[in-house]
């Protein structure tokens, strides 16, 4: 399509919309949550970040809880996360955001407290962190991001890789006689006394979307209850990093991903405990 | 009301600390300081003050991190191989310019030397010791009552300056118990500071702690704001004690234990005739340079001793900037100077040369 049709195109649109006034309030379907800011994401096209960044503005602006929640952000690609969620926010060193998350609400208890890290971050640097959190049923969510990949330093080998995919540190696909297998760290957590909640999900479809929504805003609600942590895995994409377009890179995801990392719940409060 | 009593130095800070109001401690079992730890363990329900054993030295001060940005009085303690543990944290607290009381008891190194007192991690203590440019202030005791009395002065200087203290002690300190006076308890904090992040009201802009700026010429503003920081802090903040330095003709220079030791090696020399004085830094960041400078000016010479192989020294030769001769002694490994042996160095470097 060349520039000029592109332009009559917007031109068009813009006619239209003035003509028929559709903008009203009756009209609304969807707006932006007040939670999150203006600011444009620096967030590759395809990637599953900004998703999970909408959901969960979407969620603490529907909650009500903008003024009682205090989010930490990691180091990896979300880095900035800071910079798009209209909240208090505490960034933490590589792998530490579980150990952040844990003095802030050990000193704030009656506030909503989580962490959004990665899976170099969660799964590798700050593992140990990420288990003794969990472990010690600390009351927040953490939201895990599990794209198998390294985004922020251009793509090398995390903990989460796939067995055979290839990253710039295995370059020749991750050979699990050396490399070691992927580490299910959510199965990992499962496990544990201290958790209360943990689901894994995704922002690929419409459907998953919801759910990945419903998962966080229980995550947030569950810490009300004080009976421990919300862990809510999103498998996600990297399509800069997989060398995939954004429909490739979704298409690979479902196929390779989820056959490894399947959606659903790893664990739920039984009703009784509600 | 305040009270006396017999303490270990490690028990006395940790009481000290309950009795400052403060909010949380986070922390790692390690020899020779897990007495504040377990003290705190057993008494600081007293306050309802946060204790909480972290998994690491790593995820303690990442613990502290977290919970100085609420604005709370924080605190951590460790010995040596903790303490290069924490140093990246310390360097994002530092850089984030958050309030919190650090404390280093310290034990012989390198590696994982001994559990005896030391005073090795001189270096790290006031010349930054993680990456980047910055600095701590830096408290050294040489009794129980300065174990006390620094925490609650450590709490006041980090706020005032939104930078965390460190008090420099070592295993001796920590572990023998002294006379000491505590304050009365003091009120925990209820009041946020406004760039806490405690859950943004509508009433202003959200908070964000980080030592984050991508951008070159950003970050390097916040590098000059935390440069000038300091030099506020070095010029109000220098702290130092001088013992028989009036009428001395040569001056030994130490810190913390050390200059308890270099008192009574002063007091052996001038039954022997020879004028000795005492100059004890307290403050090590910031230095007493200039002092040092003015007392170089009115002494023959200068004996630096140090339980390590010369670290202060460096910086008390800089302040006498070769106005006249700076010795050195010092053992290492966890060894603790005598007064004799002191005593014994000083006449050979000096006596018969100077007197």
């Amino acid at each position: 399509m060349s520039e000029k049709t592109l332009v009559n195109e917007e031109q068009h649109f813009e006619d239209m919309i003035a003509e028929e006034s559709i903008c009203t309030t009756e009209n609304l379907v969807y707006e932006k949550p007040d939670t999150l800011l203006d600011t444009p994401m620096h967030y590759c096209p395809g990637c599953g970040h900004g998703v999970a960044h909408r959901l969960i503005a979407e969620v603490i602006s529907e909650l009500g809880i903008q003024e009682e929640t205090i989010g930490v952000a990691p180091v990896g690609c979300s880095v900035f996360a800071y910079n798009y969620l209209n909240i208090d926010m505490s960034e933490a060193a590589h792998g530490r955001a579980s150990a952040v998350a844990t003095a802030i609400k050990r000193v704030l208890p009656e506030k909503y407290v989580f962490s959004y890290q990665g899976d170099g971050d969660l799964a590798a640097i700050g593992t140990g962190e990420t288990i003794h959190t969990c472990n010690r049923g600390e009351n927040l969510l953490i939201i895990f991001i599990n794209n198998g990949i390294y985004g922020m330093t251009g793509g090398q080998m995390a903990p989460t890789t796939l067995p055979g995919m290839k990253s710039t540190t295995s370059p020749f696909g991750r050979d699990v006689s050396t490399m070691g297998s992927p580490l299910k760290i959510t199965e990992l957590i499962a496990q544990l006394p201290g958790v209360y909640y943990c689901t894994r999900t995704a922002v690929n479809s419409p459907a998953n979307v919801r759910r990945a929504k419903k998962a966080i805003q229980k995550g947030f609600e569950y810490q009300k209850l004080k009976k421990g942590l919300s862990f809510v895995e999103i498998v996600s994409n990297c399509p800069s990093n997989w060398k995939m377009t954004p429909l490739e890179a979704n298409k690979w995801m479902e196929e390779q991903m989820f056959a490894f990392y399947p959606l659903g719940d790893l664990k739920v409060p039984n009703d009784k405990e509600k | 009301m305040s009270e006396t009593k017999l303490m270990k130095g490690n028990e006395a800070l940790a009481e000290a600390a309950i009795l400052a109001g403060c909010d949380a401690y986070f922390g790692y079992p390690i020899t020779p300081q897990s007495e504040v730890l377990e003290y705190l363990a057993n008494y600081a329900h007293r306050t309802g003050m946060v204790v909480l054993q972290a998994e690491s030295e790593v995820a303690a001060i990442n613990m502290v991190y977290g919970a100085a940005g609420t604005g709370k009085q924080i605190m951590t303690s460790s010995s040596s191989p903790g303490m290069s543990l924490m140093q990246e944290g310390i360097s994002y607290i530092a850089c984030a310019e958050l309030p919190c009381l650090l404390v280093n008891v310290v034990r012989g190194g390198p590696g994982l030397g001994t559990i005896q007192p030391s005073q090795g991690d001189y270096f790290q203590s006031v010349k930054g010791g993680g990456h980047g440019d910055y600095k701590l202030i830096v408290l050294a005791p040489s009794t129980v009552q300065e174990m006390v009395d620094f925490v609650r002065e450590g709490f006041a200087l980090a706020f005032k300056y939104k930078n965390p203290v460190l008090i420099l002690t070592d295993g001796a300190l920590g572990q023998m118990m002294e006379k000491v006076d505590l304050f009365p308890q003091m009120e925990r904090k209820t009041v946020f500071e406004d760039w806490a992040t405690v859950g943004k009201p509508k009433t202003r802009e959200r908070n964000v702690i980080t030592s984050l700026n991508i951008k070159a010429d950003e970050m390097e503003k916040i590098n000059i704001h935390l440069q000038a920081k300091y030099k506020v802090i070095e010029e109000n903040e220098i702290r130092y004690e001088e013992y028989m330095c009036d009428d001395a003709e040569i001056l030994l220079v130490g810190f913390g234990l050390v200059a308890r030791i270099c008192k009574k090696a002063a007091q052996l020399a001038r039954e022997k005739g020879i004028k000795v004085g005492v100059f004890r830094p307290i403050s090590l960041f910031p230095f007493p340079t200039a002092k040092i400078n003015e007392l170089a000016g009115k002494v023959k010479g200068i004996m630096d001793v140090e339980m390590n192989a010369g670290q202060m020294v460096e910086d008390v030769r800089l302040a006498v900037n070769g106005k006249i001769p700076v010795e050195f002694h010092g053992r290492m490994g966890g060894v603790v100077p005598s007064p004799e042996e002191i005593l014994q160095k000083l006449e050979e470097k000096f006596v018969g040369e100077i007197a």
